[in-house]
């Protein structure tokens, strides 16, 4: 449990920081950038690293290349619903993420398992 | 920082509410535990995908979208698709991103195992350099067309 509140306000900090520099930083188109920003893999990555050694995160960061890949076509779908459809920002953000799922799962099925 | 003209705007942390704060915390300490369980349970090659989890943009990109409505109706005019534009410049700001995520991630994957713990350090770093080249390569795609093609082809290239 211990290890779980830990990991919990780590990752927090993590994201919490990159937002952060992220909402000050202009012009938007810039400011984006970190929103692909690797705050949930540094934390993830720093625990892991500590707890279950280096090979164990470097098999970590293998499959986040699927996930990297995963998320750039998330933020593709994203752009267009917004721009084709002028849907909703949390409605068009939230319903992607279905996008990111499958994407990652069948890369991972694919080429990882 | 005015490079590129690339600016830090202070005046941000006065318009970003504490539950905006909280929103983001709860979601990446949320995000992170979950990979840690998945990797715990299927194995880091499984869990390993959720470090790539777009664990900040849908509240960062709703807050902008809120924000930039909220500006312009405060001056008193509409903010017709204004939201909307704002939150596809950031979307487009994490592809160029969720590239230099994947550089980072090969780039962790290739050389952990052997070297120092504090390499990822340097992989953040990193994943900073490749998204900030990626951004100006996009920002100045006419002045490098220009200068790698003839006159007419870099017409017809900068229409991309």
């Amino acid at each position: 449990m211990t290890q779980l509140i830990i990991r919990f306000i780590v990752g927090g900090l993590f994201v919490s920081a990159f937002a952060l520099i992220g909402s000050m930083l202009k012009p938007k188109s810039f400011a984006g950038l970190f929103g692909a920003a690797p705050s949930v893999a540094l934390a993830t990555l720093a625990l892991t690293i500590s707890k279950n050694g280096t090979p164990y995160a470097a098999i970590e960061a293998r499959s986040m290349v699927a996930g990297a890949a995963a998320l750039l076509i998330y933020s593709v779908v994203v752009l267009l619903l917004l721009k084709r459809t002028r849907m909703h920002t949390l409605a068009a953000t939230s319903s992607a993420l279905a996008v990111w799922l499958g994407v990652a799962i069948a890369l991972w099925w694919g080429f990882l398992k | 920082m005015n490079t590129f003209g690339i600016k830090f705007h202070f005046g941000a942390l006065k318009t970003t509410s504490w539950w905006e704060h909280a929103i983001r915390f709860v979601f990446g300490g949320a995000i992170t535990v979950i990979a840690g369980l998945l990797a715990k349970k299927y194995g880091p090659a499984f869990g390993g995908l959720f470090l790539a989890f777009p664990a900040i943009f849908p509240a960062s990109a709703t807050m902008l979208e809120r924000h930039e409505r909220m500006e312009k109706e405060e001056k008193g005019v509409n903010p017709g698709n204004r939201g909307c534009n704002a939150a596809a410049l950031d979307a487009r700001g994490a592809a160029m991103g969720s590239l230099a995520l994947m550089i980072f991630a090969i780039f962790v994957w290739l050389l952990l195992p052997g070297t120092s713990a504090w390499m990822i350090v340097g992989a953040g770093a990193l994943w900073l350099v490749a998204a900030a080249a990626f951004w100006a390569m996009r920002k100045y795609r006419r002045r490098i067309c220009a200068i790698f093609m003839p006159a007419k082809q870099a017409k017809s290239s900068a229409l991309l």
